[in-house]
């Protein structure tokens, strides 16, 4: 679903909006937005008037003047139902992911139970076959199978699932293909990722952003200043024994507070989450994604993100004394218990470089195997006696009790100076190579990081690998900084160091061991084919699992905020043009000699008013792409974005009103309207 | 526009830049609490003198609430003092001329007045109070008024550079200091400056001279009971008085004038204000008086970049600030030198431009020049009549008032007052450039908003509030018999503009007025009182929670993303929302009436 962009003018999505438009002008929802609410009780005491008559100007332009302001309101209640469109049609074919499936549950006594899967609560056990539906969110606690999950990520290609480890998590609603699996659910009905998704697309159950409150506080005070504003008019006029009339008090109101950003506030908000999910990211709050454009530091997982998967073992660099073969046996055999890429590199580059065939771990009763781990950051087997062990070169050296010799430490250095990673062999106490593990950078992320820099973002390589080659490779791909052998633990002090500096952290992460980091970061975006505990953490999760979505999504919080801004901007300094329609107006009747105020050469006071009712309305629609498709973005420093957006809404906001009601104007004169 | 005024001009902007510096340096010495200045041997011990006898710990800073507390008890305590000093007049001593006590409404408008820094005169000075009065009543609030308003936006300063503080200062510490270090040394030396000058500084009875050129003036009949005599026409009857003798003022001016100009209050020793030539003697003393105003409001500029550790930001508001009162300054010249059309139907020459009401000791320039910086600023001293001036010329300083007195504005007032725009402007356009918005590492949240939003909300909703209500009450409107009611002289958009001035000098705490309107009656003594407490303690209690807010606030790093607020696009920006948000409001009421008032005039009709 996700993958599927929808157009602007989708007519599947405008025809339900113009409906849903209508709905919305109940009070009870319009108070929620407080300018256009005033806005809608404008509208009904213009009604009221034109029926109950008094009003000493013509019909057809009270009329026309009630209708725009019905327009008006209605224009900013379709942009809402627009935005939201555009989630409900995402939200609509997740739903049918989330069809009542059956599941079978395994009872305490062992047995299977045959129950729906709405009655399924946490911690219950299911098992689920080829060819069935999972029933719900949980973590596989025994088996492996392939799983068809497109319904959430849109990607057809099965992905594999097992249990251990950090590709255990399963979503409900998406297909087992082959094997079967035993499931410990996790989320009640309701609760599950689906149903979290959905709530969130359809921006259902949508919360205000401490940004948009701020926002709407300044609207709603702007609001009830030029509400003074006109009834001391009314005052005035009396003062000075010009009558004017409510109808165009109303429109003038109407015209001045802030109606182009108030009714497109919620729209905007709804896009910015709408084009997250567009990339393939939930975000799980509005929130969430504003603190995306307040990051200024990236925390960037070296593998995956800055260099293309795993790194892959190329050559062999023996100890003086040693032979290849030798090398090359020992690797093998410390390597067979070591399931990552490059362990299994390792058993690869032995069998094809030397003809050693892989032996099975069967073959090898005798032996104890020693896993790698991320505290030991060295993996090997004991056998009859002899340890055989590679990893990281102070581990290795550390394991056999004296520093490494000197050819070896120089291979070592020459390996991380290549950006490579050396891993040393050694069979008990005895040295005897390098591993040469080679990293490479994906290409364009140094522009990309270089773009960056301008807007002030730092990134930060976050890598197990020693200082030397993590700087190589920082150097590489042009990363500000670097975080050497990283332990969760470091990841975490780091975030917290940063943080406490006033920076805002984003980072990506996916294993169980990142869940802490990606809690504390402000923005932790983690995989989707990551642990349940990760995604817990997280405030977004990456349904592609593309750790260098993380830049994007940094962007789109920023787009958010810019479109606010930009058309908040813009919407204030349209009254400029909105006073010199209306004001003379209003006037000329009693004081003809103010005519050299109509500046723009209105063709007659009614026309004017019109006009920039008319315009006022209008705007709001020919800004409804804008507002969901946001403004465009350009990676800039702060000053150089202002001053672009500063001329373009700013100033381009005083000056478009007036050639937009001077062009109104002209066809009003020419259609007869007024 | 003559070469003479742009000369004097340039000087005066020259000598204010030049002193805007070193004044800043000072005032960060005496603002801190433990600042060490050259003047510590004379007021050391005066000061903590003074801590001993409220019973005040200079060491201890409070939270903004009793920060805020202190203030308002402060304010109550001596307003109600003046209250009674005006009330008891007539039984005090220090009142050779044995005026009387004044009426309930007049000794409220003024005690709300002088205690809000606003010195809005509904009386004639000196025909109304006396030497005690002057003196005590009045001058101490001149001083005090002015230090709490510089002890705010000292708090405010202190908030924004600050981070996860909970104190935002001392109240009874900035009053002091301020008063001490700051007021009371410039105020003794200017004093004595102008009195070389020629201005008055005793504490004789008035004086009376005969006139060389006797005149006779018409003046109204009246009965042995003082009431008015009708003539057989209806009209009143009319009868000739011969003048010969002119009572010359006398009394401790000179002290009073020095904490005028310095503190922004503006209340004139004499009603005619700084037109009077003892109270304003010479070009020079005219030069410093209007230097004064500025200096200490300038300076805070200064104040504010070296506390925030960005003078980057510092100078930037400054810009924003002399950016407003440069355009000011040359519209109101211009349309004051252009003149009323009309005039040349008078035989007057246009080239003479508009001399109504206006010292010829001063002309053109300085009057327009004055009439600006005392309405940028909240002085409200006049010397020349504001209600003469052209339309347009007019417009200035009420607009320069409705703004909140934002340009260089009232000591300490201009500059909170000019930061809650900059907080708004950062709001709008912060978000544009990508983050949530954040002034100087803080971000702006709901909270901030809602108290900046609302001292806009306070300046609106009063000014034009009463004035609606002015316009549309008995008691605002104009009587024939100008007796029955209050209000104004002249008719149409003129009168109204003396209604909308009263309202926007009174909530802006101003205190000058385009006369005219017959202020001194229950009705508008009350009503402008009230515009002076709401436009005063309705800003400040806001904006000390907006800098309690601030100083809690962690601070966020600055990057290349980081809102820029310094440099001429800020300038722009802040002078932009200053436009946009502070006078977008007044609009429709300046339209009604300065400007109709500008189109009529060219088509001949007068007010």
């Amino acid at each position: 679903m996700a993958a599927k962009t929808h157009s602007i003018f989708d007519l599947a999505i405008i025809a339900p909006a113009i409906g849903e438009s209508f709905k919305k002008l109940n009070p009870r929802h319009m108070i929620g937005n407080p300018v256009m609410f005033v806005t809608e009780v404008g509208a009904v005491i213009t009604t009221v008037l034109l029926f109950t008559g008094g009003q000493g100007a013509s019909f057809g332009f009270l009329l026309q003047i009630t209708l725009w302001l019905w327009f008006t309101v209605l224009f900013a209640n379709f942009a809402e139902a627009m935005a939201e469109g555009r989630g409900k049609a995402q939200a609509d074919t997740l739903r049918k992911a989330r069809t009542e499936t059956m599941a079978n549950r395994l009872r305490p006594d062992g047995k299977l139970e045959e129950i729906p899967s709405s009655r399924l609560r946490k911690a219950d056990v299911v098992i689920v076959k080829a060819g069935e539906f999972i029933p719900g969110d949980g973590e596989i606690i025994e088996g492996a199978a392939t799983v068809d999950e497109s319904a959430i990520t849109g990607e057809s290609a099965p992905v594999v699932r097992e249990s251990g480890g950090d590709r255990s998590a399963v979503t409900g609603g998406t297909r087992v293909l082959s094997d079967v699996i035993k499931i410990r659910i996790t989320a009640n009905p309701g609760e599950t990722f689906l149903d979290r998704m959905i709530g969130l697309v359809e921006g259902a159950k949508r919360q205000k952003t401490p940004n948009e409150i701020a926002l709407t506080i300044l609207l709603s005070a702007l609001t009830i200043i030029f509400l003074i504003v006109l009834m001391s008019m009314k005052a005035f006029g009396t003062y000075q024994s010009v009558d004017f009339s409510i109808t165009v008090l109303v429109a003038l109101l109407v015209c001045l507070i802030p109606t182009t950003i108030g009714g497109l506030l919620s729209a905007i908000g709804i896009a910015g989450i709408d084009r997250l999910v567009q990339k393939n990211v939930l975000a799980m709050s509005g929130r969430a994604v504003e603190a995306a454009g307040d990051v200024d530091v990236l925390l960037l997982d070296k593998t995956g993100t800055i260099t293309l998967g795993n790194r892959h073992a190329t050559e062999f660099f023996p100890a003086p004394g040693v032979t290849k073969e030798a090398l090359a046996e020992a690797a093998q055999l410390s390597s067979l218990a070591d399931e990552t890429p490059e362990g299994r590199s390792i058993v690869v580059l032995a069998k094809e470089k030397y003809s050693l065939r892989g032996r099975e771990l069967h073959e090898l009763p005798h032996a104890t195997f020693i896993p790698f781990t991320a505290q030991t950051r060295m993996s090997g087997v004991d056998i009859d006696g002899a340890q055989y062990r590679k990893g990281a070169a102070e581990q290795v050296a550390k394991f056999t009790g004296r520093s490494l010799p000197e050819p070896v430490l120089a291979d070592v250095n020459k390996i991380s100076g290549l950006g490579g990673t050396p891993l040393v062999v050694a069979v008990s106490d005895k040295v005897l190579g390098t591993i040469y593990l080679k990293d490479i950078v994906k290409g364009g992320l140094a522009d990309r990081f270089e773009r960056f820099r301008a807007m002030g973002i730092r990134t930060i390589m976050i890598t197990g690998d020693n200082p030397r080659t993590a700087s190589a490779i920082a150097k590489e791909a042009g990363v500000d900084d670097f975080l050497a052998e990283a332990t969760p633990e470091q990841k975490l002090a780091l975030i917290r160091k940063e943080q406490e500096a006033g920076h805002l952290v984003a980072m990506t992460g996916d294993g169980t061991n990142d869940a802490p980091a990606l809690a504390q970061a402000d923005v932790g975006v983690a995989m989707n084919t990551g642990t349940q505990a990760a995604k817990e953490a997280g405030n977004m999760v990456d349904l592609d699992s593309n750790p260098t979505k993380l830049i994007e999504v940094v962007e789109i919080g920023k787009q958010l905020l810019i479109t606010r801004g930009a058309l908040t901007t813009f919407s204030i300094a349209n009254d400029v043009a909105k006073y010199f329609a209306i004001i003379p107006a209003m006037l000329v009747v009693t004081f003809p000699q103010i005519s050299p105020l109509n500046i723009m050469r209105l063709a007659s006071p009614q026309s004017a008013i019109l006009s920039a009712v008319i315009f006022n309305a209008l705007v709001i629609i020919l800004l409804i792409p804008l507002a969901l498709r946001g403004v465009k973005f350009r990676p800039l420093g702060a000053a150089k974005i202002l001053q672009r957006n500063l001329l373009i809404y700013g100033v381009g906001g005083v000056i478009i009103p007036f050639i937009g009601i001077k062009a109104i104007d002209l066809v009003i004169a020419a259609l007869h309207l007024a | 526009m003559n070469s003479s005024g742009w000369i004097q001009l340039i000087l005066y902007v020259g000598v204010l830049l030049a002193i805007t510096k070193p004044l800043g340096l000072y005032l960060c010495r005496v603002l801190d609490a433990n600042g060490k200045t050259f003047l510590d041997p004379v007021f050391k011990p005066l000061e903590r003198l003074t801590y001993k006898l409220i019973g005040v710990d200079p060491k201890q800073e409070h939270d903004w609430k009793r920060y805020a507390a202190a203030m308002l008890l402060f304010s109550l305590v001596s307003m109600l003092f003046t209250y009674a000093i005006l009330r008891l007049q007539a039984m005090l001593p220090l009142n050779p001329q044995k005026l009387g006590a004044l009426s309930e409404h007049l000794a409220f408008n003024t005690a709300a007045s002088f205690t809000t820094n606003t010195n809005w005169q509904s009386y004639g000075g000196e025909g109304t109070m006396s030497y005690l009065s002057q003196m005590v009543a009045l001058t101490i609030h001149n001083f005090v008024s002015a230090a709490v308003g510089i002890g705010i936006a000292a708090a405010l300063v202190r908030g924004i550079a600050r981070h996860t503080a909970a104190t935002i200062g001392n109240f009874w510490v900035d009053l002091t200091r301020v008063t001490y270090y700051l007021l009371l040394p410039i105020c003794a030396v200017l004093a004595l400056v102008l009195v070389s000058q020629g201005m008055i500084q005793n504490f004789k009875p008035f004086d009376s001279a005969a006139l060389v050129e006797p005149f006779t003036v018409q003046v109204p009949q009246v009965d042995a009971g003082g009431n008015a005599v009708n003539g057989p026409d209806g009209k009143p009857a009319m009868t000739d008085q011969k003048i010969d003798t002119q009572t010359i003022v006398q009394g401790p001016m000179a002290s009073q004038v020095a904490i005028k100009m310095l503190g922004t209050n503006g209340g004139g020793y004499t009603n005619a204000n700084a037109a009077q030539p003892f109270e304003n003697p010479t070009p020079l003393s005219n030069f410093l008086e209007i230097l004064a105003i500025f200096a200490i409001p300038s300076a805070l500029t200064y104040y504010l970049g070296r506390m925030v550790k960005n003078q980057g930001h510092g100078w930037a508001v400054w810009a924003a600030m002399f950016a407003l009162f440069l355009a000011g300054t040359l519209v109101c010249w211009h349309y004051e030198a252009a003149g009323n059309p009309n005039f040349a139907a008078l035989g007057i020459d246009p080239a003479d431009g508009n001399m109504e009401g206006k010292e010829v000791r001063f002309g053109i320039f300085n009057s327009a020049l004055f009439a600006t910086i005392t309405t940028d600023a909240s002085c409200g001293a006049v010397n020349s009549m504001h209600d003469s001036f052209t339309p347009l010329g007019g417009l200035i300083p009420m607009l320069n008032i409705q703004l909140g007195e934002v340009v260089f504005g009232g000591v300490g007032a201009g500059l909170y007052g000019m930061l809650i725009y900059v907080v708004i402007a950062v709001f709008i356009a912060g978000l544009m450039v990508g983050r949530t918005p954040e002034y100087l590492g803080k971000k702006i949240e709901p909270y901030d908003m809602k108290m900046a939003s609302f001292v806009i909300l306070v300046l609106a909703f009063s000014i034009l509030g009463f004035t609606a209500w002015a316009s549309v009450s008995p008691m605002g409107l104009p009587d024939a018999a100008g007796k029955a009611t209050d209000g104004t002289n002249n008719a149409g958009p003129h009168g109204f503009s003396e209604m909308l001035y009263a309202y926007s000098s009174c909530t802006g705490n101003n205190g000058s007025a385009f006369a005219g309107l017959t202020a001194n009656a229950p009705w508008y003594d009350t009503t402008l009182g009230l515009a002076t407490l709401f436009g005063r303690f309705a800003m400040i209690v806001p904006i000390l929670a907006l800098a309690g807010s601030l100083a809690r606030k962690k601070l966020v790093a600055e990057s290349a993303g980081t809102f820029p607020v310094s440099g001429p696009l800020f300038t722009s920006l802040v002078v932009g929302t200053v436009l946009l948000v502070g006078a977008l409001t007044f609009v429709p009421a300046l339209v009604l009436g300065p400007v109709v008032e500008h189109f009529l005039m060219h088509a001949g009709k007068l007010f």
